[in-house]
């Protein structure tokens, strides 16, 4: 009962209170413009150059303030905001007009999430166990190689290392295609070619935000462990005479990893927006590529969706990760 | 002076400072720069680096060793806009939540925790998209300001919750020091070095987001920063047309930039964190 009502409840609250918070700003945000997304709809449609009689282009303006949830005073708004999310209607897309916002996202969702969970994992686990030795075995040469390789590549952001990677291994030496999840026109299918066409066009993508995403657990992993390595209990099972490998893996790193799961979930926000800049620089066909189009076109409909899902995503992922973590200290267990 | 003769003892400290004091040269030398940065056709086109033009001349017409020294120096400009209003959000919160506490500092400590969770970059872009017209130095400055100070406002409130436990709290508020005079005289002190190091960092994130956002085309393209002059490379075509000294002019800069940044922050803040020094020296 005490870790229902001390450690549930007040996280659930929070992650209430955030979404709740979050998705008022994406009401609020798109309405503090001066410029009328139905007017810049309608200009961007003229100068397309389809021509509408005034009735029917009154019943059009009608209908895409009904569309962009426009029509009533701001609270009535306000209210019809929460029920078409709760409906998960984020109304229509002006990039690709008749199309709903949430077919798009669909479309594009299976590539960021599987893009994003495979290089997340993997830069965590890699970042944890280089780190955690390096921080363990500090004197050696290849941790200090690994430890200044790390130091070059952690401060570089998301944008620029991508595109420098891909200059690297696409244009001078061109190992990897430039661009795309897949070659165009290639058809779906469940065959082996077409699974390897993907993993090729995912590789470097996928390995800029591995290498980025190791560096930053590496670093934070190898302060952690050289802080845990100084405790008593460390000593203690040195001065018994244990062996190093099991005093690292059993005693120090299983320790260190507490902190690594707090910041994995404060960081999730991070990788998430690194992610979609990666995806836009390599052209891949996920949530970061529909971003960008929208934000060129300026459709507000799609920027609002990609963004209210992202909040909603990224906070039941931070939400789920606390939810998990007693699972792995003993001590916020039974408190 | 012993502490800079100590801090110049680690290597990263010395890259990182040498490097900032030749892009610091590099920006105030933008001052003394011939032509007028916006104005296109002042260099003839596409030359290779040589001599005259140190960088190269990109496709309108400009040198860009010259541009290099606007670009870094508005960078600058709006990172320390952004990076040191951002530390007057940080430091009022951190020190309210940390020292008064109670209901305000948790309701304080809940507001940057939602910053901290909600994807910000999204919020950022949408804003961006709305002030698109008006974008320039300070606008852009303004707008990072609003977002970048949750992390740090955090790291603050903790280091004034040790230091009010501390016996001279006490000692200050008995013998009658006001509040404001107690956290200005007492806390200041030891708080200054820590709001040094996240300024630093501070500034790396929002060097790093003005190139991102050039890239979204959500700033002003006629100003020289790292960011736009990287963007005009890229929409030249400037990697299929071979100008290479035009694309990695600004990535290299840039990449320098941000591991000086980087390196300075980590050195100061090892030096500043007794526990890690020792490591080093190995005693």
């Amino acid at each position: 009962m005490t870790f229902v009502k001390g450690y549930l409840i007040p996280r659930l609250i929070q992650y209430v209170l955030v979404i709740f918070l979050g998705l008022t700003a994406v009401f609020i945000i798109p309405r503090l413009t001066p410029s009328d997304p139905v007017n810049r709809t309608i200009i961007q449609l003229r100068s397309m150059g389809s021509y509408l009689d005034p009735a029917s282009m009154n019943a059009f303006i009608e209908d895409l303030n009904e569309l962009y949830g426009l029509t009533g005073s701001p609270l009535e708004q306000y209210g019809a905001f929460w029920t078409r999310l709760f409906k998960g209607n984020f109304g229509v897309s002006f990039f690709q007009f008749p199309t709903p916002v949430n077919q798009l996202i669909g479309v594009a969702l299976p590539w960021t999430l599987g893009m994003l969970l495979t290089t997340t994992v993997l830069a965590w686990i890699l970042g944890n166990i280089i780190g955690g030795l390096a921080g363990y075995f500090g004197r050696s040469r290849w941790s200090r190689v690994v430890d200044v390789c790390t130091m070059i590549i952690r401060p570089i952001p998301y944008y620029i290392f991508a595109f420098a990677l891909m200059l690297l291994l696409a244009y001078v030496i061109p190992l990897f295609p430039v661009s795309g999840g897949i070659p165009i026109g290639r058809q779906f299918s469940w065959t082996l070619a077409y699974f390897l066409d993907v993993l090729k066009h995912a590789f470097l993508p996928a390995l800029s935000l591995v290498l980025l995403g190791t560096a930053v657990w590496f670093q934070t992993m190898k302060l952690v462990v050289q802080n845990v390595n100084a405790e008593d209990f460390v000593q203690y099972a040195k001065f018994g005479g244990l062996r190093d490998r099991k005093i690292a893996t059993r005693y120090v790193i299983r320790n260190a990893m507490l902190p690594q799961i707090t910041s994995l979930a404060l960081s999730i926000g991070q990788i998430f927006s690194g992610a979609l800049i990666t995806e836009i620089v390599f052209s891949y066909p996920g949530l970061g590529m529909l971003l960008y189009n929208a934000i060129i076109t300026g459709d507000y409909n799609l920027i609002m969706g990609i963004t209210a899902l992202s909040i909603i995503g990224i906070t039941t992922a931070i939400f789920v990760i606390d939810l998990l973590y007693p699972l792995f200290d003993p001590r916020v267990r039974y408190q | 002076m012993k502490v800079l003769k100590d801090l110049f003892e680690d290597y990263r400290f010395v890259v990182s400072f040498t490097i900032l004091c030749a892009l610091l040269l590099l920006a105030i030398l933008s001052l003394f720069s011939p032509h007028d940065p916006t104005l296109w056709g002042t260099a003839p086109r596409d030359i290779k680096p040589s001599w005259e033009h140190l960088f190269g001349t990109n496709s309108k017409g400009q040198d860009l060793f010259w541009q290099a020294a606007f670009a870094v120096r508005n960078s600058l400009i709006i990172a320390l806009i952004a990076a040191s209003l951002s530390r007057v959000i940080a430091v009022l919160v951190g020190m309210v939540a940390g020292y008064k506490g109670g209901m305000t500092g948790t309701v304080l400590m809940f507001f940057s925790d939602v910053f901290l969770v909600i994807p910000l970059f999204l919020i950022i872009v949408m804003l961006a998209m709305l002030v698109r017209e008006r974008m320039n130095l300070v606008t852009l400055g303004l707008l990072l300001a609003a977002f970048g100070w949750s992390w740090d406002a955090r790291v603050i409130r903790s280091q004034i919750l040790s230091l009010r436990e501390r016996g001279f709290t006490q000692t200050a508020v008995l013998s009658g020091t006001g509040t404001v005079r107690l956290v200005l005289n007492e806390y200041m002190p030891f708080t200054t070095p820590l709001i040094f190091s996240t300024l630093i960092n501070n500034m790396a994130w929002v060097i790093g987001l003005e190139i991102t956002l050039a890239f979204l085309g959500l700033v002003n393209m006629d100003i020289p920063t790292l960011g736009t002059m990287l963007q005009w490379a890229i929409s030249y075509q400037a990697i299929l047309l071979g100008y290479w000294w035009w694309i990695v002019t600004p990535i290299v800069l840039s990449v320098l930039l941000f591991v000086a940044l980087y390196w300075l922050s980590v050195s100061i803040s090892e030096y500043l964190d007794p526990r890690t020094r020792i490591q080093r020296v190995g005693a």
